[in-house]
């Protein structure tokens, strides 16, 4: 499993930010069969959040449609210096957790 | 089912209305003196990365490390490459150090010609030699997470390097794989040179036709939703004509690969490519 995020190092107070999430992950949908005729269980990502020091500012529901490797971007206000925490988890226990740190002046 | 020779590839010379058995001699004549195996050719000048086909979203996916997919495996190719490995207990790094130095320009000579087997070996493949003989570990599979995570990191040092294929002892096998790519096969019956050569550029199934140049192996394909090596996307095209694929490691995909490689010397690479 591995993760790549994007954050800006640095941003002003009360600028608009683009984050970039892609994380690995299968996705399978739980509609395909496998060699044996017998259904492949489910396994996805079903929700991702992202936190700016705790606070929750995004959060996604992901569904059996997305594709493998899901890749999430979205914009937030740059507010103040501290920490992003994002987690995706689902199907089968599945958690993930990553951080990046943003500095604003 | 294989192919049969040139000349008798466009189906007989009566449905072309031809009368005489003479007309027909000379047409089938005519044929075998266009038809030889470098017909298409394409330029050196004229020569186009994939990745100059492919639609402007793509592109941007491709030059983004971080919406590249193809960078998650290179993150884990990274992590695998410091780990210690096998009996000898050893990690790749503790031979070869930092891999932006000594890996730099690596990939885009490879497949290279191994002196102790007496053929070339691909990447993936060296990778496995290296395993067994210096980390005493068994190969990885091939197409495995694993051994594309590492082939992806060691390919990813040589980004923007121009491909070389200038070592004479791979000449033979570059005339095999040469052989390969014109020889129809298939219930199709057509060679990768008459897509690839001779019409690219133009739609196949409303994808534009590339030329076939492997300059960002291994490639995050869209269409797989995950990455993987020459060997596969040769594999896709094969089974698309209707042949009988080779084993992943055989002879026969490496001089492909050796052919390809050789066919696109001078371009640059893009590892990890995103294709669709």
């Amino acid at each position: 499993m591995s993760a790549l995020i994007n954050v800006p190092a640095k941003a002003k107070r009360g600028e608009i930010i683009t984050i970039k999430t892609l994380i690995s992950h299968i996705m399978e949908t739980g509609f395909r069969h496998g060699v044996t005729g017998d259904l492949i269980p489910r396994d996805i990502i079903t929700s991702f959040v992202c936190r700016y020091n705790g606070e929750e500012i995004f959060r996604a529901e992901l569904f059996p449609a997305c594709a493998a490797n899901p890749f999430i971007t979205f914009n937030t206000v740059a507010t103040e210096s501290g920490t992003l925490t994002f987690t995706w988890s689902g199907d089968n226990g599945f958690s993930a957790t990553e951080t990046a740190s943003i500095a604003v002046e | 089912m294989p192919s049969s020779g040139e000349a008798h590839c466009q189906g007989a010379p009566q449905d072309d209305g031809i009368a005489t058995p003479l007309a027909a001699f000379i047409v089938m004549m005519l044929i075998a003196a266009v038809a030889p195996a470098h017909a298409g050719e394409i330029p050196l000048a004229e020569r186009r990365s994939g990745y100059d086909m492919m639609g402007r979203d793509t592109r941007a996916m491709q030059d983004d490390d971080t919406a590249n997919p193809g960078m998650l495996w290179v993150v884990e190719g990274e992590a695998l490459w410091r780990r210690k490995s096998g009996e000898a207990n050893r990690a790749c790094a503790d031979c070869h150090g930092d891999a932006g130095q000594n890996m730099k320009g690596v990939a885009a000579r490879y497949p290279a010609f191994d002196v102790k087997r007496g053929q070339p070996v691909d990447l993936e493949q060296r990778i496995n030699i290296c395993r067994g003989e210096q980390q005493k570990a068994t190969p990885l599979p091939l197409e495995g997470r694993e051994l594309l995570a590492l082939t992806a990191y060691v390919a990813r040092q040589s980004r923007g390097m121009p491909i070389e294929s200038s070592d004479k002892r791979l000449e033979p096998f570059v005339e095999a794989g040469r052989d390969l790519f014109t020889r129809r096969q298939g219930q199709i019956n057509m060679s990768c040179a008459q897509c690839h050569d001779d019409n690219w550029g133009k739609s196949l199934a409303g994808a534009p036709l590339p030329q076939a140049h492997p300059t960002g192996y291994p490639i995050y394909r869209l269409e797989w939703q995950s990455l993987g090596s020459l060997q596969r996307r040769l594999r896709n095209c094969i089974v698309g004509l209707r042949a009988e694929p080779y084993a992943y490691g055989s002879p026969e995909y490496v001089a492909l690969e050796t052919f390809l490689m050789w066919r696109a010397r001078g371009m640059s690479m893009d590892s990890p490519a995103v294709r669709p």
